[in-house]
């Protein structure tokens, strides 16, 4: 995924759209933000000095499905295996089903790309017909995180099969960047060098955040202020 | 009846005074068993855990409780293991009963207050079934439950040894043959121990992304790892030390020969200079070589109530200082400084597993984090401190029905 921040205006449609998509549960009251669910977190950055050079940006951060060899922080270290990297698609998943509720994950990303329930999933009533079918919901007490809207890839892999195409060919869109009205968001597959994402990777404008503690996180940012890139990455 | 479950030949309380003593300790394990089933009820919202603060008390309490334990796979090793090579180390046999009791509630406490910890405890068994070779936790989950299973053999001779008990001739044989077989225990528990304890600080070490925690090392094994052995292993002798005291101040008399403490003094002080000494070392690596490869400094680490203090008070007072006068032939005359140094140092344990655990997650590692803080409410403390009193209750009975200490008769006798 590359996420061009220059173009990104805040509207937090692709936020919207990934809680929606996924069946992300919300309260009452969400004025904690430590509790509350966000697959994909919209931060603002500021560049830390007055008017007339005052500049901010819009952060959108999905989990990172960090490519780090063997590994993603948050795989590895899980005691039961409910949390996976797909090495043919690269998606760090998580079943819930399996998940113990350890909360090991949590502390081992440093991104705060994955969230806990902490209270059961509820949904106001008449919102509970809006669920979508494709997403299982999630229980109390387990871990929870961005999938890339998973469910898109298998049902593109499906469609592709009954088309005739290798699966693995199959390409898809998460909701996030569906919604991005100013098209910040690309997604595409990374080890093809043709693809528009990967191109964008290779751009002088991409950086990636925390890219020296070797996560390889697979979401780029593009930026053209130094400043943006300095916050995204101590080793700047 | 309680007379004739006391040892032949000691003294203890009258029952009334020790029905108190009992009572209010299980009003406080009654207070924390209703917060550890509201928690179960309610789930982990009642914490002031969240998803920054993954790790808390919980997690704080055990690993330190799990240390301070270590006494016991320790002491084992010593007086069962190497006092053959050693015969100094003999006079550990004076204590050890001790030693496997404070062991023993302190890894059944651990063991209880994990089971909160979870979110989803119903599911606690998959660490077995789809266990993950590659985590540290699978490796915690497993050496914990074995050598819970270890102390358990290993007290069960001690209350057979209980006066009322030992009447039963298959008890008695029975708990004889275990002693016979407790060396080869003492050991088994010795070696998933040091494994159980290392493999806690490998659960900090291995997080690559967290450079406050994150360690390199030896093949898998972080240094944190090695630290938390040698720091367990450096204060969980002097913890019993400590207990033991405890219990002669109480009660009023002399339960082992000072002899055995001068001896764990000796032991504790060598291995506490031992283990300072690559604690300093992995400091200084940490804050010159891996912080700056992570693009940080040693004071990013550090903010307001987790400060530089921490790290002062954890490696010099509660470490440099009690290693050098626990060594000192001089100082180490003085009760009063001696059970202070011991005091100290497993102060120090605690404040490394807390900082190894709480202040590794507070610090921010993307550069617009901000610190955040983590308070615990009273359904943390609740359970920790219900788990404490479990512990002294347990030290109780078995003070006051089983001969625990083998020179208490010679070094009080009857008026």
């Amino acid at each position: 995924m590359a996420i061009d921040l220059d173009r990104c205006t805040g509207c937090m449609a692709c936020s919207v759209a990934c809680q929606a998509e996924n069946n992300v549960s919300f309260r009452a009251d969400e004025s904690d933000k430590l509790r509350s669910i966000t697959w994909l977190e919209v931060y603002h950055l500021q560049n830390g000095k007055e008017y007339p050079d005052y500049q901010f940006t819009y952060l959108p951060r999905p989990c990172m499905h960090c490519d780090s060899p063997h590994h993603s922080p948050c795989t590895f270290v899980c005691p039961v295996n409910a949390t996976t990297r797909d090495e043919v698609s690269g998606i760090v998943n998580h079943i819930y089903p399996r998940c113990i509720g350890c909360r090991y994950c949590i502390v081992a990303c440093p991104y705060h790309a994955r969230d806990f329930n902490w209270w059961d999933p509820k949904w106001p009533k008449s919102m509970e017909s809006m669920l979508s079918p494709e997403v299982s919901t999630r229980m109390r007490g387990v871990v929870e995180k961005c999938t890339f809207c998973h469910h898109r890839l298998l049902k593109a892999r499906s469609k592709a099969y009954l088309d005739g195409i290798d699966p693995n060919e199959a390409t898809y869109v998460p909701a996030c960047a569906e919604a991005c009205p100013t098209k910040a968001i690309t997604f595409g597959n990374l080890l093809d060098p043709e693809s528009e994402v990967a191109k964008l990777s290779k751009d002088p404008r991409a950086f990636r955040i925390l890219a020296k503690l070797n996560t390889e996180p697979k979401v780029y940012y593009l930026s053209k202020h130094q400043w943006v890139h300095k916050l995204g990455d101590n080793s700047f | 009846m309680d007379k004739a479950l006391i040892p032949e030949g000691v003294k203890r309380c009258p029952l009334p005074a020790f029905a108190l003593w009992v009572l209010v300790l299980l009003g406080v394990i009654g207070w924390g068993v209703y917060a550890g089933i509201m928690v179960l009820l309610k789930a982990l919202n009642l914490t002031g855990l969240n998803d920054y603060f993954g790790f808390g008390l919980y997690i704080t309490v055990d690993l330190a409780i799990i240390a301070l334990g270590a006494g016991a796979f320790f002491s084992g090793f010593l007086y069962y293991g190497l006092s053959r090579f050693f015969p100094a180390l003999k006079e550990l046999h004076k204590i050890i009963n001790l030693a496997v009791i404070v062991g023993f509630v302190c890894y059944t406490g651990a063991l209880a207050v994990l089971l909160l910890e979870i979110g989803q405890p119903i599911r606690g068994w998959f660490g077995y079934w789809h266990a993950n070779v590659h985590s540290m936790l699978t490796e915690v989950i497993f050496c914990i439950t074995c050598y819970a299973i270890v102390l358990v053999i290993e007290y069960v001779p001690i209350v057979l040894e209980n006066r009322k008990l030992s009447e039963i001739k298959p008890l008695r044989l029975f708990g004889h043959n275990l002693h016979e077989l407790m060396a080869i225990f003492a050991l088994t528990g010795t070696f998933l121990s040091f494994f159980h304890q290392g493999s806690l600080g490998g659960v900090a070490g291995v997080l690559f992304a967290r450079p406050f925690a994150y360690r390199t090392g030896f093949f898998i094994w972080p240094w944190t790892f090695f630290l938390f052995i040698f720091s367990a292993i450096a204060s969980g002798p002097g913890f019993t030390a400590l207990i033991c005291r405890a219990i002669e101040k109480v009660t009023g008399k002399n339960l082992v020969d000072r002899s055995v403490y001068e001896l764990i003094a000796k032991i504790v002080g060598g291995l506490l200079l031992f283990y300072i000494t690559l604690k300093i070392a992995d400091t200084l690596y940490w804050a010159l070589v891996l912080a700056p490869e992570a693009g940080l400094k040693l004071t990013d680490f550090y903010w307001g109530p987790y400060g530089i203090w921490l790290l002062v008070t954890e490696i010099i007072i509660c470490g440099v200082i009690p290693a050098i006068l626990l060594l000192t032939p001089q100082t180490r005359q003085s009760n009063i400084i001696m059970f202070s140094m011991f005091f100290l140092n497993c102060v120090g344990v605690c404040i490394n597993r807390f900082v190894m655990t709480v202040q590794a997650i507070a610090a921010p590692v993307m550069p617009f984090d901000k610190w955040e803080i983590y308070v615990p409410t009273v359904y943390e403390w609740a359970p920790c401190i219900a788990m404490v009193a479990y512990c002294i209750l347990i030290i109780s009975l078995s003070y006051r029905y089983l001969p625990l200490f083998p020179r208490e008769r010679e070094l009080n006798p009857a008026p």
